[in-house]
């Protein structure tokens, strides 16, 4: 006796066989107990990590941008504002580390943005998770950015001639809180990030913010030669009293004023700004 | 509870701007099965199921997946559903084992079965060899298998589907009906938009016609085309000068208006089913009308919106 088997084409036939395995994995995807908040930002942290790893190009922001801001201060204004380079050096770098890490910062609301145009956060949005360590993983993947950018800047530093007093526990405490500083900081970006409609109208805002407030500090210069009527915002701006914080740490005399205020002031961005984002992403 | 329904929509509204999106939208879907939700561009369809997927908040009216309101507790919503958006979901720096292995550890899945449940899926969805490969070097039917798998990582109660078919080729949609049958056969509830009767009919139990952000019909796919037709049949005739008896014999049979092309030699003409239709075609050659072809086109979405609306599907979408 002979069986008629219909004949199909052959492509289907390789997916229609797939179809009892479609039904094997549907049968098997029992729903394991729920992760803890703790590993469920480590997940998106981990995330942002491989996003790196597969798009090594974005690192540019935090290598060569760095490195460019170190030798162009450096060699521009050195011999002028302090006499010698190596001098300049010992007052700049703790300042463009902190200048370059608070810059890199805008990415934050900037990558969110382009994931909220995208689908991919329709995807974590339905589902059951603590919500907010959606931002918190995207933070932490951050940091590590952060960190690569202070590592290169250090590096460089230190192979120009950067020899701070406080030596490598001070470099590692000064940074620690610049990270610490930026990881609250960042807040301001996810809820902008949330807000804006495009990346390119969220960029000019935070720019608008950034340059300011990067650049009338004291990064650059001592504020002492500035005009008077400048002088308490530029020594009042939140980034020179972190800039004064860290340049202290590395030098092995942490200024307690300075350093207080910049932890209270993270405090204060991280308790604002964290529930805005949050209550913003949830009435999307 | 077996008996609550999956899906239980009353009087919700969703504006933008000027925009009634969602119009005093009702909607009762029992669990088990495909439900088909059928309308035109700009009907509501992907802002209907956004709601009820806790991704937009109703300007007014309650809605209840699975027995949970969707403003008031999505946590538990979110736990027994999941969706495949009509725009791609999956991340496109990631692999595909990546995406899924990220979604698997967020469900709470430990690294190593998050892995295996990963190499299940791709394998399953015929993925296996692009698993290491990123997403945005997949093709379009490919990423909607993946979105389809993502979605079911943790296998859901209940899966919305928006236009799951919509850009696909006849190969890639057969495969996507595959798994949605897959999925009914597990027991998992199905709704789906679409802009194709024939999709609703081949797969959904019943089907809801939205337009404007309303419900307009809703019933079986039977019922749907009891009250449309099941289609038009069109026939072309051999000599142009015999078209006229043609008209007349087809008017006989059938009872209803028949259609003269701007062809000359073809008429088109409703039927309520298709033995009538072959009936007719019989007639035809019985009294010696030779005819080239004719073809029996299900009605399109257009043919059901006049029948339903007394006018032609518009796509509210604005033209910018
Ligand atoms: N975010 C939004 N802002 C403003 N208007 C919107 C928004 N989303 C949808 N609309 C409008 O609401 C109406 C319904 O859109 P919706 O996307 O729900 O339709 P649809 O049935 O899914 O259409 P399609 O078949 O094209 O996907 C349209 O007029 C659309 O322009
Ligand atoms: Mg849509």
């Amino acid at each position: 006796m002979t069986t008629a088997t219909p004949t199909r084409p052959r492509e289907r036939d390789a997916f229609e066989s797939d179809i009892d395995r479609v039904r094997a994995a549907l049968g098997a995807g029992t729903r394991p107990s729920r992760p803890s908040v703790i590993s469920q930002s480590f997940t998106f942290g981990w995330r942002a990590l491989l996003k790196i790893k597969h798009v090594p190009e974005q690192l540019g922001d935090v290598t060569m941008f760095p490195i460019m801001f170190v030798l162009m201060f450096t060699y521009l204004f050195g011999g002028a504002l302090a006499g010698s380079v190596t001098e300049y050096l010992q007052f700049l770098l703790p300042g463009i580390l902190v200048q370059t890490v608070v810059m890199i910062t805008m990415y934050t609301g900037h990558t969110l943005n382009k994931e909220i145009q995208r689908g991919t956060f329709d995807r974590t949005r339905t589902l059951p998770i603590w919500q907010p360590t959606v931002f918190i993983g995207a933070l932490l993947g951050d940091a590590a950015r952060y960190t690569m950018a202070s590592t290169v800047i250090l590096t460089l530093g230190l192979i120009l001639g950067f020899r701070p007093d406080g030596g490598l526990p001070g470099m590692v405490l000064g940074t620690l809180l610049l990270l610490v500083f930026c990881f609250c900081f960042s807040w301001i970006w996810t809820a902008l990030g949330l807000i804006m409609r495009s990346p390119e109208a969220l960029m000019g805002a935070s720019m608008m913010i950034i340059f300011p407030v990067t650049f009338v500090s004291n990064i650059f210069v001592d504020p002492s030669t500035m005009p008077g009527w400048l002088q308490p915002i530029v020594e009042w701006n939140p980034v020179s009293l972190l800039a004064t914080a860290v340049r202290g740490i590395m030098a092995g005399d942490a200024p307690m004023f300075e350093v207080m205020w910049v932890l209270a002031a993270s405090v204060v961005l991280i308790s604002v700004f964290a529930p805005v984002t949050s209550y913003i992403y949830r009435r999307k | 509870m077996a008996s609550e329904l999956a899906v239980e929509a009353t009087g919700v509204v969703k504006h933008f701007g000027d925009t009634k999106a969602i119009d005093g939208l009702d909607l009762a879907v029992a669990q088990g099965g495909v439900y088909g939700v059928l309308g035109p561009n700009g009907a509501g369809k992907t802002t209907a199921i956004r709601i009820l997927t806790t991704l937009l908040r109703p300007d007014a009216g309650v809605a209840r997946v699975l027995g949970h309101d969707v403003t008031k507790e999505p946590d538990a919503v979110r736990s027994r559903m999941s969706l495949t958006g009509q725009f791609s979901s999956v991340d496109d720096d990631l692999t595909g084992i990546e995406n899924l292995v990220f979604l698997g550890r967020l469900f709470g899945y430990s690294n190593r079965d998050a892995k295996a449940r990963a190499l299940q899926l791709l394998d399953a969805f015929g993925l296996a060899e692009a698993g290491a490969k990123l997403v945005k070097h997949y093709s379009g039917g490919m990423r909607r298998r993946l979105d389809i798998a993502s979605s079911i990582v943790v296998t859901p109660d209940l899966i919305f589907l928006d236009e799951p078919t919509t850009g696909l080729d006849p190969r890639s949609r057969n495969q996507v009906w595959d798994v949605v049958r897959a999925l009914v056969a597990e027991g998992t509830t199905v709704i789906l938009t679409t802009q194709y009767l024939e999709e609703a009919d081949q797969l959904a139990g019943r089907i809801a016609v939205i337009d404007r952000g309303k419900v307009i019909a809703e019933g079986t796919p039977n019922d749907l085309k009891a009250s449309v037709g099941s289609g038009a049949l069109r026939v072309r005739v051999e000599q142009e000068d015999r078209r006229e008896a043609a008209q007349a014999t087809l008017e006989r049979v059938l009872g209803e208006p028949v259609i003269v092309d701007a062809d000359p030699a073809s008429l088109s003409v409703r039927v309520a089913d298709a033995d009538r239709a072959a009936l007719a075609v019989a007639e035809l050659t019985r009294e010696g009308i030779p005819i080239v072809n004719f073809s029996l086109a299900q009605p399109s979405l257009d043919e059901v919106f006049l029948a339903l609306t007394g006018r032609p599907a518009e796509t509210t979408e604005d033209a910018a």
